[in-house]
This record gives C-alpha cells, structure tokens and sequence, in this order.
C-alpha cells in the first residue's frame, strides 16, 4: 500500500526532531503500532472537565491525563471481554486508605514516588486543593461530589505531605466508589495556582487548555474541533505504563466516513459506533457491545397527565409494547433485554427484566379494567438528539398502542430542549428517556430516577415507601443483612406501579481494527491507558 | 477625496444599519429559541442548584435588556464574548474556523467556474449540440444531487474502494502538522513556510471535498453563463459586430462574453455567500472544521454568543462581499458607476 510506504518515509525523516510539537509530521509507523489513531463523532470542548459547558467527550481527558487517589480494577466478562470491576477499588495515586471504626474518616497513604509531568511530588496539599476546586466550582462536579457526600472543603485535610483525609458527615458506602469516578482528578496545584487570577482562583482558563496532572498521558496537542494527541507519560506510577506511546483522537462526524476509515484500518479504534454499524461489522473485526452497568432505556409513563394516574392503564401499555421487535429493530439485537423477567423478586439483580411482555389481550384486559376502556390520545415525545433509537422504537409503540385503542402522535423535540421540557419542567405525558448512572448500585439509579423531585424522575413518580426505602439503602453498604430484602422490596413496587418501562439495556459498541485490550468503563469514554496496537 | 473613494465610504456607512439590524435580530432570535442554555450545560448530572449555580455563571439571570447592552458594549470593544462550548472567545473560533471553511469554498469555486463558464459558454455557442446537453445533464445533477451524497459517493469509490484518496479525516492526514499560521490557508501557509511535503497533503485531503462542493455549486454559475450568453449573442450590438466583419473570437470574447460577465459575477457573489454557511454537509462528512459545523453545534446547543458571533461575521462578510462585487461591476462595465447608485 503506497500509504504505508510514505509514513514509514516520513517517520525515518522525521526521527531527528527531537520534541514532538516542533515536527512537521507526526512520527507513525503501520507495522510497530506505536501509534494508535482513534476516530469519534464527538468532539471534545475542555480538557479541564470541572469548567461549566464541558461535554461528556473531554471525560476522557480525565480519565487519560490525570490520577484519581484510587481506581477501579479490571474483570473479564462472560463474553471474554474487559470491564472496570466495581467491586474492585484499588490504588491510583494512593497507595493505601483506612476507614476509621465509626466509617467517619478515610485516611489516604499518597505514592511516595508519584511525581506530576513537571517532575514535582505529588503532595497530600495537591489533592487537598483539587478536592476543593471540585466541590466549589459548581455544576456538575460538585453535585457528582454530592453524591459520595462530599460537599465542603472543610472536610478534606491534608495531614502531611504523604496523608490525606476525607472526613464524612455519615457513614456511605458511595464515598470510596465516587472518588474512583473522573471528577475528583488530581491537579498540579502549585501549576495552577501560579495561573490563577482574583477572578478565577480556580484556574479555570488555565487548565481548559493546559491540564497540569500525573496521569499516564500528556496533551501533545489539542486542535479543538478537530484532534487530541496523548503522548504517554513514561514516568507514570498509577498503574502499568501504557503500551502505546501515542494515541491521536480525531473528530469524525459523519458516522459513514468513520465506518470506511475502520473498515480500510487506516484507523484503530472506531468509539461508540451506532448498533447498525456494530451489528454488520461483528464478522470483519472485533467489535465490542458491552451493555452500559445501571443504564436503561425506558418509555416513562407522566403522571401529570391524567390517564396515567390509573395503574391498569400504565400495565396495559407494559403489556402491549412490542419489546421483541423494537429491541431487533432499533437496537439492532445489542444490548440486554429487559422485558420478558420472572415474576417474583429474588434477587438484586439491577438492571433487571421486568416480567412484563408483548401479550395484547392482557393489554386489553387492563385497559378494559381501568376508566378509559375506550381508550384516549397522547403525544409520545422523543429527542432528536437520539432519533437514532427512539424514533423506531416510538413508531413501533404507536403500532401496538394503536391496536388496544390508544393512539399516539409521535413528538419530535429539538435536542437543546430536550433536557428543558423532560427533565427539568417534566412536562412530557408519555416519553422515551435512558437514564445510567455512574455509581453502579441499584439505590443510586432509585435515587435519580424514582425518587420526587429528581432530574430523572421524568415521571413525576412518588411512592412514600420507596422515597423511604431509597433513603434508607442510598448510604447502607451492600454486605448489610437488611440491604437484600429492602432493595427487592423497592424493586417489587416499581415493577407493581410500573412509572418507568424498561425496554432494554443498551450496549456501548466500539470498533477495534489494529487494537486490542479495550476495557468498558461505566463513564463511557475511552480508557486509553490499558489499549495496545497489535 | 476622489469620487470613487468618497462612493465606498458612502456604500460603507450605508452598512451600519444593515449591520446593526443583524446584532439586534440575531441577538432576539438566540434568545427566542427553545432551550435554555443552564440546563444544557450544567451537564448529566444536574439537579435545581447546579443549574442555577451555572445560570449565574453566565450571566443569563439578568433581565433582557441589561444582557443586550452589556454584549453591544462589548462588540464596540470588539468583543464577539465567550463561546461556552468551546470555552474560547469567538473571534478565536472564528479566526481558527474561517479560514477552514474559505479554502475549501474558494477552491470549489475556483473549480467550478473552471468548468462551468467555459461550458455555459459553449453551450450558448453551440446551441443543441452535444456540449448544450452535457451541460444540461451536469446542471441537472448538481442540483438534484444533495452534497452529502455526492460527498459519501466521492468517498465510497475514491477512498474506499479504489484507495486513491486520502482518509477523509478533515484539512490534514494526522501524520502532518499544521503550518505556521500566517493565513489561516493551509495551502498557502505551507507554501510561505516552504514546505512542498504539507502542501501537497493539504492538497490531496482538499480534493475530494472540494469537487463535492464544485458540482454542487457549478450548476447555477453554468445556467447563468449559458442564459446570458445567449442573450448577449442574440442582441443587435454582436449582430452590428458581426457585419462589420470583426472576427468570430472578438466577437465571441470581445464583445458578447463581457456583457454576459455581469449576471455571472452576481451569481457568483451569492453563491459564494451562500456555500460559505451552507456547507455544513460537506463539512460534516469530511470531518473538515468549518464554520458551517461550528455554527450548528452552538446552535444545537443554545451557544448564545457563538451562533451572534456566526450570523455578525456572516453579515459582515456578505456586505463585503457585495461590496466587491459592486466594484467589479464598475470594472466590467464603465456605465455602471457608484454615484448613479
């Protein structure tokens, strides 16, 4: 291939250069695998993910360029595939943490080795001051501080350069599991400060173009709109040192022009690739599906609109979506089912497959129980921003409700008010939603998304005893005697009262042609640090 | 001060208002969209308080007016604000994506007059015959093709099956490094910065996008040509020429393809206006970094002060536009003049 003839010229031009921003063209060679290119539709706006306005994509700087205290490790699924293990927390920047008897303190041992990219030790007072910046800024990072039950600076200490402390106002079994999320990342400080204002003691125009970290790659260079280069950070102590010494992330847009360039392999990596792709790409390259932990896709049941308020006809519609059909033809069979479960709860299995099915004379049944046997009219309302699965799967909903006497006009709402009218006002009757959360327990997807008032409750659902459950099991460890009954008694009541449908779990595909090990992580980035060229 | 440099200053103060219209409107029109840019931004995992916390932040708590006058005070400082998905000044963005999207409309262009005014001439000249209806067939395409398609087509055959293309992966393959900016032209800068190797894979990674565009915007430029041919050939000056026993050539390009000029430089200038923001399909699948895709994500997204920063440089833009145009009328026909305008 004459392509492969001119990088591997350009490469033996290129290897006098001594430091990368200063090359002409980037040192790459098909054969070594030095050097992995990523293609991904999104685009990444921030390389500081606690500034306001920075969008899931530049997670992953995050993820790549900075060290949390701790991690999460690696198990292999089922389907001999990599996966974070949240079971499993272990060391980053940390080398060991206690809790005190009474679950009050966690004291932090810091890496005596661990060094930032300018060569400086990273000290207890580092991770002090980036703690502070998280749950202070506002947004985002601090209502995802909030929910580990870190919401003051007060509560962080930095004993001495090596110990650090994180002092709760109640015992929770989120606290450890949320400092291995990407927020609290750990921040040169003394880099940061030196560029902090009177306006912005954050420095937060600083760090949005410049990260300041430890992590196992640096930003080579950053076109906004267009690439991000890592280069790997030999002296990294987190864990093992990447394989690759350069992964390049570019912004394709268009999904076909993403799809020939995984196909020809003239990239690596193709990230979350839509269930089409997936499907029909399977037989030519590994491709990886791995159902997102805690997401569901659901069709959400208002109760602000009136027949919805009567539970036989919230079952009538959960007995009459065509779950089968909509999972084939929307989700292109990626993903895990969630209809079709068993009747009694007797596990704590989350997600889980409600016993619901596709069964239109039981429809009928309820429909025909409740006060509107004569059925009514609704908008069904999707976002255009996930046409993509919600708009097969609404048409197909409008099918089937049509056939029970409910007919449907499907909605479309313009994805930059799509958060407006369904989460925040909740003013949709009958809607599609796909809610996951990050902590991956079945109380903290209860607490965003069935308990009042929350951003997911699209629903406007409130049932006392699940409000209390909720409460109850959000903070309790999952070893506790009582967490199993709770949980399936919450479990049993949503599926009784049935405000959210779930129709399926989905799968977050990623394409690999010329690359191997790729790990699923919960926050749905791409963890570059484990992926090798082969 | 001479006539024709007192007339542009007049044309200019005459923009003012056009100007200012379009900082009122699109200031009324981002605030009139649905969405509410606080809610977007405050990210996944927002509840009542972070959106207000990031409300505040940007300012969007303060009533309407106020909101107006402090972004009219900035644009007298020449202060286009803070984009708050890119987290950068406009004028950055702007400068950065400007650029993009001009070298890749100014060379379909380039390329389409390059086929389309010959061809448009031909076919006025030789009415009927088999140029007339190649250029009826190319007209017809162009037009009812959509750029996306014909961009993934180019890309289908090009690049995935016959491999003769670069990978689409927008100005430049990701083994190269932009040039030292001077222009923002990628295939000017590396020519400044004497650099053949850049030069030649801007080139490459230009083709293919560029020919998309070209068809796209061929079709009007050549029915123009051939329409006003036409006409210019069937009036009584060419006739006049004729029986004075001027040469076919003279009277060919002397004569008729002078007068026919002026609807041709008119569709040009609106074309060029056009494609300039309307390029967005073309931007997308080539993964180019253009304006066209950077105004639709902010808008998507309710970036008040990026889609303002869009439509302002597009008005400034277009008036220039007309501007040059104006002056070339001058150019091509001495009638016209500014003052009679």
């Amino acid at each position: 291939m004459t392509d492969t003839n001119r990088r591997t010229f350009l490469k033996t031009t290129a290897l006098g250069a001594a430091s990368l921003p200063f090359l002409k063209v980037m040192p790459a060679l098909a054969e070594g695998r030095d050097t992995l290119v990523v293609v991904s539709g999104q685009t990444i706006n921030s390389l500081d993910l606690h500034r306001v306005g920075t969008n899931r994509a530049s997670y992953q700087v995050a993820i790549n360029c900075y060290d949390r205290l701790v991690s999460f490790g690696t198990k292999t699924l089922p389907t001999g595939e990599l996966s974070y293990d949240y079971e499993n927390i272990v060391p980053e920047l940390a080398e060991s943490w206690s809790l005190s008897d009474d679950g009050l303190v966690i004291t932090f041992k810091l890496k005596s080795n661990a060094t930032f990219w300018d060569g400086r030790k990273v000290t207890a007072e580092d991770v002090k001051w980036s703690f502070d910046r998280a749950v202070s800024v506002g947004g985002f990072p601090t209502t995802q501080m909030r929910a580990g039950g870190l919401s003051r600076p007060d509560q962080f200490a930095a004993l001495d350069a090596e110990t650090f402390t994180v002092t709760l106002d109640f015992p929770s079994k989120l606290s450890l599991p949320d400092l291995a999320v990407p927020v609290p990342f750990i921040i040169n400080a003394e880099v940061a400060k030196a560029n902090a204002t009177a306006d912005d003691p954050w420095a937060m125009e600083y760090l949005h173009q410049t990260p300041a970290g430890s992590g196992a790659f640096k930003v080579a260079r950053w076109d906004q709109g267009q690439q991000l280069v890592y280069e790997r950070n030999d002296d990294w102590v987190g864990g093992p040192v990447p394989a690759v010494q350069r992964v390049i992330v570019r912004e394709v847009p268009s999904q076909s022009t993403r799809r020939a360039l995984i196909e020809r392999g003239d990239v690596q990596v193709s990230f979350d690739i839509p269930d089409r792709d997936a499907a029909e790409l399977a037989d030519k390259m590994t491709v990886h599906s791995t159902p997102i932990e805690n997401c569901i896709h659901c069709a959400c049941l208002n109760t602000n609109f009136e027949p919805f308020q009567d539970a036989n006809v919230r079952k009538a519609i959960a007995w009459a979506i065509p779950y089968e059909a909509i999972f084939n033809t929307a989700a292109y069979g990626r993903g895990t089912p969630m209809w079709g479960g068993p009747e009694t709860v007797t596990d704590t299995q989350w997600p889980r497959p409600f016993p619901y099915n596709t069964n239109l004379d039981t429809a009928r049944e309820f429909l025909a129980k409740s006060n509107y046997a004569d059925g009514f009219s609704v908008p069904l309302s999707i976002s255009l921003d996930l046409a993509s699965w919600m708009e097969p799967t609404a048409l197909l909903i409008q099918e089937n409700l049509e056939k029970i006497g409910i007919s449907c006009t499907v909605e479309k709402i313009p994805g930059a008010n799509w958060r407006t009218v369904a989460l925040v006002d909740k003013s949709l009757a009958f809607h599609l939603e796909n809610f996951g959360g990050w902590l991956n327990t079945p109380d903290y997807y209860f607490f965003w998304a069935y308990q009042e008032g929350k951003l997911f409750n699209s629903s406007n659902y409130y049932n006392e005893e699940v409000e209390e459950l909720t409460n109850r099991t959000l903070h309790m460890p999952m070893d506790h005697p009582e967490y199993a009954g709770l949980i399936q008694r919450m479990f049993e009541i949503v599926i009784e009262d049935i405000p959210r449908i779930p129709l399926w779990q989905p799968a977050l595909n990623v394409a690999l042609n010329g690359a191997t090990d790729y790990e699923f992580w919960f926050h749905r980035q791409l963890d570059a640090r484990p992926i090798a060229g082969v | 001060m001479s006539a024709p440099l007192r007339a542009v200053l007049w044309r200019i103060l005459q923009t003012v208002p056009v100007v200012f219209g379009v900082v009122v409107i699109s200031f009324v029109l981002t605030r009139a969209l649905p969405g509410d840019p606080a809610v977007y931004f405050a990210g996944a995992m927002a509840d009542a308080q972070s959106i207000e916390e990031v409300r505040v932040a940007l300012g969007l708590d303060q009533p309407l007016w106020r909101q107006f006058f402090l972004y009219v005070g900035d644009l007298l400082q020449g202060d286009l604000g803070n984009s708050i998905s890119t987290g950068q000044p406009v004028l950055t963005d702007l400068a950065m994506r400007l650029p993009a999207s001009l070298e890749l409309t100014l060379t379909a262009l380039l390329l389409a007059c390059a086929i389309a005014i010959p061809l448009g001439v031909l076919a006025a000249v030789r009415q009927g015959s088999w140029v007339d209806h190649l250029c009826r067939v190319l007209v017809t395409a162009g037009v009812s093709l959509p750029t996306f398609f014909t961009g993934i087509l180019l890309i289908y055959v090009f690049y995935y099956l016959l491999g003769i293309a670069p990978s689409p992966l927008g100005r430049l393959d990701f083994i190269y490094f932009e040039p030292p900016r001077v222009t923002g032209f990628y295939l000017i800068d590396s020519l400044i910065d004497g650099d053949p190797e850049t030069f030649f894979a801007a080139l490459r990674q230009l083709i293919l996008p560029a020919t998309t565009l070209a068809l796209f915007t061929l079709a009007p430029i050549a029915r123009m040509t051939r329409a006003s041919m036409l006409t210019a050939l069937s009036s009584d000056y060419i006739r006049t020429a004729r029986a004075a026993g001027l040469s076919g050539a003279m009277v060919l390009f002397g004569y008729a393809f002078r007068n026919a000029l002026l609807p041709v430089v008119t569709t040009l200038g609106m074309v060029f206006s056009f494609v300039l923001g309307a390029n967005v399909l073309v931007e997308k699948v080539f993964a180019w970094p253009g304006i066209g895709s950077y105004a639709v994500e902010a808008l998507v997204v309710s970036d008040y002060a990026a889609i303002q920063g869009f439509v302002l440089a597009m008005a400034l833009l277009f008036v220039f536009l007309n501007l040059v145009i104006d002056l070339s009328y001058t150019l091509i026909d001495p009638r016209i003049r500014f003052a009679a305008k």
